[in-house]
């Protein structure tokens, strides 16, 4: 397909949701298709990407454990409810970072749209990590600012961020990566958790796809607003649960996962 | 729920179109006489703070009540069944240098449905200088069915102020479905963003009512603690309620990134959300 009809799809796309949300805000179409190299999104995106992951399952340890996800069914519901909001926060953080906002005001709002220190140290773990392979795979003058900013990690979504930056992606590209990973994330924990069908847990996260797009939709469209009105138009949604969970967990003396 | 007086007609201009209700409530506190005067200390000695600005409006009608040492107290009294849609409500309360003010509210807040099918607006803004307290304690929100209503509040703290501050939400009356409901709350402490949190619930808010974010809880409620305090001593994380998974109210006190702490608590409802804060606000 050609660029230019591919992008006359995303604007009918874009304008019909535009019309439901009302926002009046900036296009986003141009900031999905000037990208140089959507090859490298496939990099970035791959769960083999060494920069930890996997060691994390995003709340859906403490979710198995207490019931709330049982089968592929409540695996998809407890992801969609994750994606709408951890993962909006994280894909607006991203696209922002992307787009070349300050990585330091970035981390500063990830803070504050973080609220309790167990999300954060994660957050920071995994954001260190990320900077270490995005060093050694995109290396740039804005990663190794950062890296030397916060030697102890930056809140991983900008990290993700400023290293699609730096392979040459659109902020949409950090967009979708960060929102996919929000839920590929718990998907491949509760196959071991649950020792769930991998099959079903591949299917759950294909019937999340329209969800992932409008999330990364969303949070591109914040992080444009962004640019002009100031990182409060960055997408700030709360789950209560994860949070709670998350404090939860880390207090377990023994568990499979570090978050 | 409670507000039983009938909506007037006449007295309230219509100054929207969609015939919505604009009202704003002021509140100044100022610190009392000795407070303000010694260079070095806005808090200390002085007598009661003043209420140099008390102007209710449309379903605002301020009471001010008993102070308590040196604190203005005043009781937001609804005098009006609102917000409806339409509306735009707004309530600014400010406590200057060294002043100390509680704001309580005599009764639950009902966001109802219109006539039109509009949203409501309802915008709380509070200022609390150096040196100064404020405390926020309103009753519940209660989103009822068919309701639509946008809520922010913001919050500006100078360095050395010190805020207590309780919000909560039920979601719909009891046997109803919740109304939309959607609330941004932003606290910014010496220009630097605190907290900034953005809750969605009901009719047009994908993924609100799953396992990650209220579990099937209908109400859900926060407590906010900061000041300079904080600094040097963070609070410590504690688990509030009963294990994941059995229904009951649960919820976490934590350190925020800045000098604060945050409870977070999910209930069945508005009675069990209200004892695991007070169980937070007891420390």
């Amino acid at each position: 397909m050609s660029e230019r009809s591919e992008r006359a799809i995303q604007r009918c796309a874009l304008s019909e949701c535009e019309a439901e949300r009302s926002v009046g805000a900036p296009p986003v179409e141009d900031w999905g298709s000037v990208g140089m190299s959507r090859a490298a999104l496939l990099v970035l995106a791959d769960g083999r990407f060494p920069a930890g992951g996997h060691a994390h399952s995003g709340g859906a340890e403490p979710a198995v454990a207490a019931g709330h996800i049982k089968d592929a069914a409540t695996l998809e519901t407890f992801c969609r409810g994750r994606l709408h909001t951890a993962g909006l926060v994280a894909a607006g953080l991203a696209a922002a970072a992307a787009a070349g906002l300050d990585p330091l005001l970035l981390d500063d709002a990830a803070d504050a749209r973080t609220p309790v220190p167990a999300l954060r140290q994660v957050a920071r773990r995994l954001g260190r990590q990320m900077m270490r392979a995005a060093r050694a795979t995109w290396p740039s003058a804005a990663l190794d600012a950062l890296a030397a900013a916060r030697p102890r990690g930056a809140h991983q979504p900008v990290v993700l961020g400023l290293a699609a930056r730096s392979a040459g992606l659109t902020p949409l590209d950090a967009a979708y990566a960060v929102a996919y990973e929000n839920i590929s994330g718990p998907a491949t924990a509760v196959v071991r958790l649950l020792s769930l069908d991998p099959f079903d847990a591949t299917a759950v996260l294909a019937r999340l796809t329209d969800d992932l797009e409008q999330v990364a939709e969303q949070a591109t469209e914040a992080a444009h607003r962004a640019v002009t009105e100031g990182l409060g138009a960055l997408p700030a949604a709360s789950a209560p649960l994860l949070d709670i969970a998350a404090e939860a967990h880390a207090a377990w003396p023994v568990r499979l996962f570090a978050s | 729920m409670t507000r039983t007086v009938p909506r007037p007609v006449a007295p309230q201009a219509p100054a929207v179109p969609a015939a919505g209700l604009r009202a704003t409530a002021r509140i100044v506190a100022r610190a009392g006489h000795g407070g303000t005067s010694r260079s070095n200390g806005a808090e200390s000695g002085g007598g009661t703070s003043r209420l140099p600005v008390l102007e209710g409006g449309g379903p605002f009608a301020l009471r001010r009540v008993q102070s308590h040492a040196d604190q203005a107290r005043v009781c937001l009294v609804g005098a009006m069944s609102a917000p409806l849609g339409g509306d735009r409500l707004r309530i600014e309360a400010t406590a200057e240098a060294g002043a100390s003010l509680r704001i309580t509210a005599a009764a639950a807040t009902v966001a109802l449905p219109g006539r039109t099918g509009e949203l409501a607006t309802y915008d709380v803004h509070l200022t609390v200088g150096d040196g100064a307290r404020l405390e926020w304690l309103p009753e519940p929100l209660i989103s009822a069915e068919g309701s639509d209503l946008r809520m922010t509040t913001t919050i500006d703290l100078a360095p050395t102020a010190r805020l207590v501050f309780r919000e909560e939400q039920i979601l719909g009356r009891s046997g109803e479905h919740t109304g939309a409901l959607r609330s941004r709350l932003t606290v910014r402490q010496a220009g630097r963003v605190l907290l900034d949190q953005e809750t969605a619930y009901g009719p047009g808010a994908p993924g609100w009512d799953t396992s990650a974010v209220l579990g099937g809880h209908r109400a859900v409620g926060q407590f906010l603690v900061a000041g300079p305090e904080f600094t040097d001593r963070p609070a410590e994380v504690r688990l509030l309620g009963g294990a994941a998974g059995d229904g009951a109210a649960q919820g976490v006190l934590a350190p925020l990134a800045g000098p604060a702490a945050l409870a977070t608590v999910v209930a069945p409802d508005g009675l069990s959300l209200r004892r695991l804060l007070d169980q937070a606000a007891a420390g």
